[in-house]
C-alpha cells in the first residue's frame, strides 16, 4: 500500500481542507514524509510554499524526481516557492542586511520571533486574483520546526509561528500546514518536548515514524503510526489510529501490516 | 521542462538548467549526464576532480575518509558538502589518528586544506601526518599513464576499486586520481608533499589575540572568526563556483579538533545548564550551509563524552551528516574482556546522511571494532562476538 492510501482509508468523512499535519519521527529518519507529502501536494496541483532548513533544493529536487515531480519545474510556473534555509541562511549571516530577513534570527544573540519567517510564508501563499490558473488551496510544508530550536529560537516563538500559519493558511485560505518535527525522546530536551506536545494538541493528523524497538532490519525499516484527531473538540469518539510498518525504497515507500513484511512471509 | 521522473544516470540534471542563471552552479549534488550550463569549458562529460569518485549507488561525489576500510562502511567515502562528525574517545587517542588520515588522504590527492585547532598550531599538525604507503613497481607505469590516459585510468579504477583496499599506490601521490590510500603511521609524511600542498591554518589563540571587533550573534568568538575564516576561504579560493574563471575545480578539506572543547571558549562541556547553549549548534549549522553552496568536505572531532547535556548532543548529531563514535577499551571493564581482547576499541556508526535519496547505502554489518597496529589503524568486522 502507498502512504496516499494509507492516510485517505482513515478518517470517512475526510475534510482535505484547513488541517495542520504533523510529522514526528522518534530514533528514526522521518524525512520521507516529507518528501511524499511535497510531491503529493505539488501533483494535486496545490500551491506549496516549503520552507527547507535543513537541505539543499536540489536534494528535494532529486527525490521528487524520482517521486514523479519536478520541483524547478514547479517553482518556475509559479506553483512551488521554496525558502532555502542553507544558502539564504549564509547570505544573511555573512551580508547583513537592513530589511527583514525571514532567517535574521540568525545574526541576532537572542532570537526573538519569528515575524519575518510567517511574513514570508505569508506573502507566498496569498491567494492571487489575477485570473490565471487558480491553484488548489496553499500549502505550507516545514522540514523541519526542531532546528529552529538549535538555532536559539524558544519553543514557544516556534509554536506562534505554527499558530500564525494555521490562521492565515488554514482558516482564511482554507490551505493545510505540514511540519516535521523530531521526537528527542530520552534525551530530556525539554524545548523539544513543549514544541512536540503543543504540537500534537492542535493537530488534526500525526503520523509518527517510529525506528523498530528490536533494532535496525534489513527489511521493516521503521514503524508508522498514524493518528486521525479532531483538537480542540470535546472527543466524543476515540481518536482513530493505525499503524503499519514501512520500508522504504528507492522511488517509494511500502507499507504493510504489522508482521505481514513480503521478506518474512 | 517536463520530466519523466524514470530512473537512470540519463536523466537531465535540471539542477544545473536553473544554476546557470545564478552565480552559484557548483554544487556535488547534480547526478552524472550532459550538462547543459557549459560551465565547465563545454566538456560533455563531468570533468572528474581527483580524489574523487561517484557513488556506485545514486552518482553522489564521494572523497576518501583516508581509511579504506571506514569509507566501506560509509557508504563508499565521504559525500562531498558533508559534515563528519567524530566523537572523540575518551583520552582522545585515537580520534587524532582519523582526523590525521583525513588531511593526509587530501594532501596525497592534491585537495586544499583547511586545518583549524584550538590546541596545536596547524603547521605541526600537518607535520604529523602519516606517511603514503607507495609501491614503487608501480611508478614506471603510472609515469607513462599521466593526463592523455587519466580519463582510462579513471575508468579502470571505478572497475577495480575495490582493489584499492590492497597497498597499490600510484608512484606520484600529489597528483593521484585514484581513491583511497594506505598510510603508515609510523613514518611521518614527505615535507615535500606538504609543501607542494596548499593549506590554510586557523589557530585560535593567534587569531583571538586581534583586536578586531566581531558581532556575537549567540556565537563564541571563537566559532564566529573560524566561521568567517571558512567563508572567507571558500569564497576567495573559489569553492563556491565564485570565481569560474579559476583553472581546475579542487575540493577542499576542512578539518576542525576538539569543536566544543572549553578551548574553543564553549562550556558546554563545562555544565549542563550552560550559558552559550546554541553557540555550538548555530556553527553547525552556518558550516552545514557553507559546505552545501560548495566543493568542500569536513571532519570535524567534538569531545561528546564530556557533553553532559544529552539534549545537546541529540541536536549536534541531527545537525551533523555522518557520524561516528569511537569507544576506546583503556580504562573500562572491556579491557580485560577475552572477547576484546584483539581489539583496542569499537567504532559505532550511528548516523549516515540520506542525499538526494529516499534510502541511503548501509551496510548491515553493525558491530566494528578497531587496532591500532605499527603501521597501521585497522577496521574489522566483529565476527567471534555473538555466542
Amino acid at each position: 500500500a502507498t502512504l496516499v492510501r494509507v492516510q485517505r482509508g482513515g478518517s470517512p468523512s475526510a475534510q482535505t481542507e484547513g488541517k495542520l499535519t504533523l510529522l514526528c519521527d522518534a530514533k528514526t529518519d522521518g524525512s520521507f514524509l516529507v518528501h511524499h507529502f511535497l510531491s503529493f501536494y505539488l501533483k494535486a496541483n496545490c500551491k506549496v510554499c516549503l520552507v527547507a532548513l535543513i537541505q539543499s533544493f536540489s536534494h528535494y529536487n532529486i527525490v521528487g524526481q524520482k517521486l514523479g515531480v519536478s520541483l524547478t519545474a514547479a517553482r518556475e510556473r509559479g506553483q512551488l516557492v521554496v525558502l532555502e534555509g542553507l544558502k539564504s541562511g549564509v547570505d544573511v549571516f555573512f551580508r547583513p542586511r537592513e530589511e527583514p530577513h525571514p532567517l535574521q534570527f540568525l545574526r541576532e544573540a537572542n532570537a526573538g520571533d519569528l515575524q519575518p519567517l510567517y511574513a514570508f510564508v505569508r506573502d507566498a501563499l496569498q491567494p492571487v486574483d489575477s485570473g490565471e490558473a487558480a491553484w488548489r488551496c496553499p500549502v505550507l510544508l516545514v522540514d523541519d520546526l526542531s532546528v529552529l530550536l538549535s538555532l536559539g529560537v524558544g519553543p514557544v516563538a516556534v509554536l506562534d509561528f505554527v499558530h500564525y500559519c494555521r490562521a492565515t493558511v488554514c482558516q482564511e485560505w482554507k490551505g493545510n500546514v505540514v511540519c516535521l518535527v523530531h521526537d528527542s525522546g530520552d534525551t530530556e530536551d525539554e524545548e523539544s518536548d513543549v514544541l512536540l506536545n503543543g504540537l500534537s494538541h492542535q493537530s488534526h493528523l500525526i503520523l509518527r515514524a517510529e525506528g523498530l524497538a528490536t533494532g535496525f532490519c534489513k527489511d521493516v525499516h521503521g514503524q508508522l503510526r498514524i493518528l486521525w484527531r479532531r483538537p480542540l473538540q470535546p472527543t466524543t469518539h476515540r481518536d482513530r489510529s493505525l499503524t503499519y510498518q514501512y520500508k522504504i525504497q528507492d522511488k517509494s515507500v511500502s507499507f504493510f501490516a504489522k508482521g505481514m513484511s513480503p521478506a518474512v512471509l | 521542462m517536463a520530466v519523466a521522473g524514470t530512473s537512470g544516470t540519463g536523466t537531465r540534471s535540471t539542477g544545473s538548467m536553473v544554476a546557470a542563471a545564478s552565480t552559484n552552479n557548483v554544487t556535488s549534488f547534480q547526478r552524472r549526464g550532459p550538462r547543459a550550463s557549459g560551465a565547465d569549458s563545454g566538456c560533455s562529460r563531468l570533468v572528474s576532480i581527483a580524489g574523487t569518485r561517484r557513488s556506485v549507488r545514486n552518482g553522489q561525489l564521494l572523497v576518501s575518509t583516508g581509511l579504506p576500510a571506514l569509507d566501506q562502511f560509509l557508504g563508499g567515502g565521504l559525500a562531498v558538502g558533508t559534515v563528519l562528525l567524530i566523537e572523540e574517545d575518551k583520552y582522545n587517542i585515537y580520534s587524532p589518528l582519523l582526523f590525521n588520515y583525513f588531511l593526509a588522504e587530501g594532501i596525497v590527492s592534491g585537495h586544499a586544506l583547511l586545518v583549524a585547532s584550538a590546541k596545536e598550531d596547524p603547521a605541526d599538525i600537518l607535520q604529523k601526518l602519516p606517511a603514503p604507503l607507495i609501491d614503487h613497481s608501480y611508478k614506471k607505469e603510472c609515469d607513462e599513464d599521466i593526463c592523455g590516459h587519466k580519463m582510462e585510468s579513471d575508468i579502470k579504477m571505478k572497475i577495480a576499486w575495490r582493489y584499492q583496499l590492497f597497498p597499490k599506490m600510484e608512484g606520484r601521490p600529489v597528483l593521484s586520481s585514484g581513491f583511497g590510500h594506505d598510510y603508515d603511521i609510523s613514518k611521518r609524511i614527505p615535507q615535500e608533499l606538504i609543501e607542494t600542498s596548499k593549506w590554510h591554518g586557523f589557530f585560535l589563540p593567534e587569531k583571538i589575540s586581534s583586536t578586531f571587533n566581531v558581532e556575537s550573534c549567540s556565537l563564541t568568538s571563537g566559532y564566529m572568526k573560524l566561521l568567517q575564516f571558512i567563508q572567507n576561504i571558500i569564497y576567495e579560493e573559489g569553492f563556491d563556483g565564485s570565481n569560474p574563471q579559476k583553472k581546475q575545480k579542487n575540493i577542499l578539506r576542512i578539518g576542525i579538533q576538539n569543536l566544543g572543547s572549553p578551548l574553543w571558549g564553549d562550556d558546554i562541556c563545562c555544565a549542563e545548564n550552560c550559558d552559550a547553549s546554541h553557540s555550538l549548534t548555530k556553527f553547525l549549522y552556518i558550516l552545514r550551509a557553507l559546505l552545501r553552496t560548495s566543493l568542500s568536505a569536513c571532519i570535524i572531532t567534538v569531545p561528546t563524552h564530556l557533553i553532559q547535556n544529552k539534549a545537546v548532543i541529540a541536536r549536534v548529531t541531527n545537525l551533523s551528516d555522518t557520524v561516528v563514535g569511537l569507544e576506546s577499551f583503556i580504562g573500562s571493564e572491556k579491557e580485560t574482556n577475552p572477547l576484546y581482547k584483539d581489539y583496542h576499541g569499537l567504532i559505532h556508526i550511528r548516523q549516515i546522511p540520506r542525499l538526494n535519496n529516499l534510502i541511503y547505502d548501509i551496510s548491515d554489518v553493525k558491530d566494528l571494532a578497531f587496532k591500532l597496529k605499527k603501521k597501521l589503524f585497522t577496521i574489522e568486522v566483529r565476527e567471534n562476538f555473538y555466542v
